[in-house]
């Protein structure tokens, strides 16, 4: 039966998992389930030795797995409309989109902007009236549901950064509009002042709140999903270059916090939402303190009842009129967003299982001659897959619990024997509980390096007093009183570390019985 | 992989005063579970060592082949189409409550495991239990014993430690010291048979503890049992 070649296909599995998401998942417009189930039917079919008459492959399912991507999901539009561009942007992608619409280049468009601007601010009104009207460009799914899944977990780059050239350019541009306007106001030409300034901080809180709706609303949806899949909680991406990722990339705002509560890594994200809420109340003061400024400077007392009033009455009229469209509008927006979280987490769901299970089952064929390494492999894809399926919500290193099955998964790992912990009870470590978490370790590979046990049990049980950790094998055991001299092991590393800690640890053996290690350390009351 | 008590199984000689439930034929099982790789895979561990009746691989299924085979020990599935390892065990149980059950399952999600026991299984084994291993729990739980993984054996101790025993009158809602004592012996890694000769007690002695506790798990109906069992995921 030639076996060579199944092997040689999942070599290419192996080693560009994402190749072969491409080549099983990259179809645009189809459901995550096909998908999944269409997938399954390769793996099935890859998997069959029998089908391998080397030469004449049978099946189109190799073929597809180390294909390259399908051509690349609609880039552009077909018939071309304005739109704004965010990773362009200095303000609000109006005059990236507008150059790339016209075919000029990017400089004089905001040079002509600008110019305008100085012209009784017709620039900046043109700018403004364009920001509202043209949409932002999105990208139809960019990249392969896997790619997409791990760029929103953090596991690959995202398409652009932040260009240093970017703010010169922002600074430099800043500059030149002040200058101008200046030179306009103190020439003849210039506009009242009394209505000028306060237009000016109008307008600078105008931007501050337009481009938080910007940033926020269009793209929410995917912070949404974000971090309720355990296994995207431990990569946050730096957080602070919210506005400058690529042009589908989440912003996370506080609702993504929300989401994260539990995984405690909620402390950047939690800072980006206040910054947000920063920037719609900074705007909010600079419109207020405008208007005010040119009721105060113009000493028009009078009419702010009236105007006040008037507005009122208009904004009854206007939400008996279009409220319930609006609430309709509001419904359905939330209902396209949901399902829209819920399409992505099935994609990730897809691509975590292809990318975790297909890896092992790759490396589980190449290593088939030797049965341990099979063991170890797919004990620990065993370990990954029940955590994440049935797995608590625990912090590493916090918890006494996720500590001990830490440890547990690192010398499973390391020397290929199982370890079965259980944990009875649990409490927040602290630097003493880390030393019978490190005695316990030291305990598991003693086992596992002399003991020629098939299997380890750790259990710990936390009580208000003290924990007490067992690490037990049921391999050849030794002669406690013979060995111990030269079992510097036991002696350093459990023993004298318990009693630097004000623990107790006690080893039990005999030859042919196995060994039991009893760690005991009272907990501090404090 | 949660192993199971082997050592006092292979250990017992087949006689007549032993044998109350199988009475020295070999158990006749029924293999429920959804993936039928699964069923086969379990099905060739057995070998000759029970007699394989019938499969089923969702809950009405399996209620439909366990009456008419009636067999002595079903292996369950606790995750199946149809409702899970509960709606089976409920409706078995309901009109032929002899039948018994030994769940099987991946998961060992707290909920999972003292669900299906307190539905009613006689004990609780992952899939990754050796064959050896599952046909001796097997035949513990064809004789009416109780089989507690090390795992197992951990869950009870959480669900039943931190309650104030002194505000506790029924006798059904805590375990007794000795009780504790054997269950915190199997959660170490201990067969019924170290156990028994750690405590200075019979095997049949460690059998009947675990069968106390098994009973009291089903029919305490202590709030804090389930409630423990829900809020443990969420911890």
């Amino acid at each position: 039966m030639p076996k060579s070649s199944p092997q040689t296909r999942c070599v290419t599995i192996g080693h560009h998992p994402e190749h072969a998401l491409n080549g099983v998942v990259a179809r645009s417009g189809e459901r995550t389930d096909d998908v999944l189930a269409r997938s399954c039917d390769d793996l099935r079919v890859s998997s069959q030795p029998t089908a391998a008459a080397a030469p004449t492959r049978p099946a189109a399912a190799p073929a597809d797995v180390s294909s390259p991507p399908a051509p690349g999901p609609a880039g552009r539009p077909t018939t071309r409309r304005v739109r704004r561009l965010r990773q362009d942007r200095l303000v609000a992608g109006v005059a990236s989109g507008l150059g790339e619409h016209l075919g000029l280049s990017l400089l004089s468009v905001r040079v002509a902007f600008v110019a305008l601007g100085t012209v009784a601010g017709f620039g900046v009104a043109l700018y403004a009236a364009l920001w509202v009207c043209v949409p932002l460009y999105r990208a139809e799914t960019p990249s392969a549901p896997g790619l997409a899944a791990a760029e929103r977990a953090g596991m690959r780059a995202s398409a652009r950064r932040f260009r240093v050239g970017d703010a010169g350019q922002l600074v430099a541009f800043g500059a030149l509009a002040l200058g101008l306007t200046l030179l306009v106001q103190t020439s003849a030409i210039g506009v009242n002042p009394v209505l000028f300034w306060p237009a000016l901080v109008i307008g600078c809180g105008v931007l501050l709140i337009w481009r938080q709706g910007d940033d926020a609303a269009p793209t929410d949806h995917v912070s949404g999903a974000r971090g309720s899949l355990p296994w995207r909680r431990r990569d946050v991406r730096d957080p602070d270059a919210p506005d400058t990722w690529s042009i589908d990339e989440p912003v996370r705002t506080s609702e993504s916090a929300g989401v994260l509560d539990r995984s405690g890594a909620r402390g950047p994200l939690r800072t980006h939402g206040w910054r947000s809420a920063l920037r719609i109340l900074a705007g909010g003061a600079l419109v207020l303190g405008g208007l005010v400024t040119f009721v105060a400077t113009s000493g028009r007392w009078g009419v702010v009842g009236d105007v006040l009033l008037g507005g009122l009455v208009a904004a009854v009229g206007i939400a008996l009129i279009a409220g319930p469209w609006l609430l309709q509008t509001y419904r359905s927006l939330r209902l396209e967003r949901e399902e829209r979280i819920l399409s992505q987490e099935r994609a990730d769901v897809a691509a975590h299982l292809h990318d975790s299970v297909l890896q092992t089952l790759a490396l589980i064929q190449r290593q088939a001659q030797d049965p341990r390494e099979v063991v170890r492999l797919a004990r620990s894809q065993e370990r990954d897959l029940r955590g994440w399926l049935y797995g608590q919500q625990q912090t590493p290193d916090s918890s006494l619990r996720a500590a001990f099955d830490r440890v547990a998964a690192e010398v499973e790992e390391e020397y290929g024997i199982p370890v079965e912990v259980v944990v009875v009870g649990d409490c927040s470590m602290n630097d003493h509980l880390q030393a019978v978490v490190q005695a316990a370790r030291e305990a598991l590979v003693n086992a596992a390096k002399h003991a020629s046990a098939d299997r380890t049990d750790v259990y710990v049980e936390v009580d208000e007093r003290a924990v007490v950790a067992y690490v037990r094998d049921r391999g050849v055991g030794f002669d406690p009183v013979a060995v111990e001299e030269h079992r510097l092991g036991v002696r350093r590393s459990i023993v004298e570390r318990m009693d630097r800690h004000g623990g107790r640890a006690s080893v039990r053996s005999a030859a042919g019985e196995g060994t039991e290690v009893r760690l005991e350390m009272v907990r501090s009351r404090s | 992989m949660s192993g199971t008590q082997t050592g006092s199984g292979q250990e017992r000689e087949p006689g007549p005063a032993r044998m109350t439930g199988l009475a020295g034929r070999q158990a006749r099982v029924v293999i429920v579970d959804d993936h039928a790789m699964f069923r086969s895979g379990v099905r060739q561990e057995l070998g000759g060592s029970v007699t394989v009746v019938g499969e089923a691989a969702d809950a009405p299924a399996a209620v439909a082949v366990i009456f008419a085979q009636r067999p002595d020990v079903v292996l369950l599935d606790v995750h199946l189409p149809g409702g899970g390892g509960v709606t089976v065990l409920r409706e078995v149980l309901a009109r032929e409550p002899e039948i018994r059950f030994l769940a099987l399952s991946v998961s060992d999600a707290a909920e999972d495991v003292i669900g299906v026991i307190r539905a009613g299984a006689r004990g609780y084994v992952t899939k990754a239990i050796t064959g050896p291993e599952l046909v001796a729990a097997i035949r513990r739980v064809g004789e009416g014993d109780a089989v507690f993984s090390p795992r197992l054996a951990g869950f009870v101790l959480d669900a039943f430690t931190g309650i104030d025993v002194a505000a506790i009158d029924e006798e059904l809602d805590q375990i007794t010291p000795r009780e504790r004592e054997v269950l915190r012996l199997i959660a170490r890694g201990y067969q019924y048979k170290e156990v028994a000769k750690e405590l200075f007690i019979s095997v049949k002695t460690v059998e009947t503890h675990v069968s106390a506790v098994l009973r009291k798990l089903q029919l305490s109906n202590r709030h804090q049992l389930t409630r423990w069992a829900t809020e443990r995921r969420l911890v």
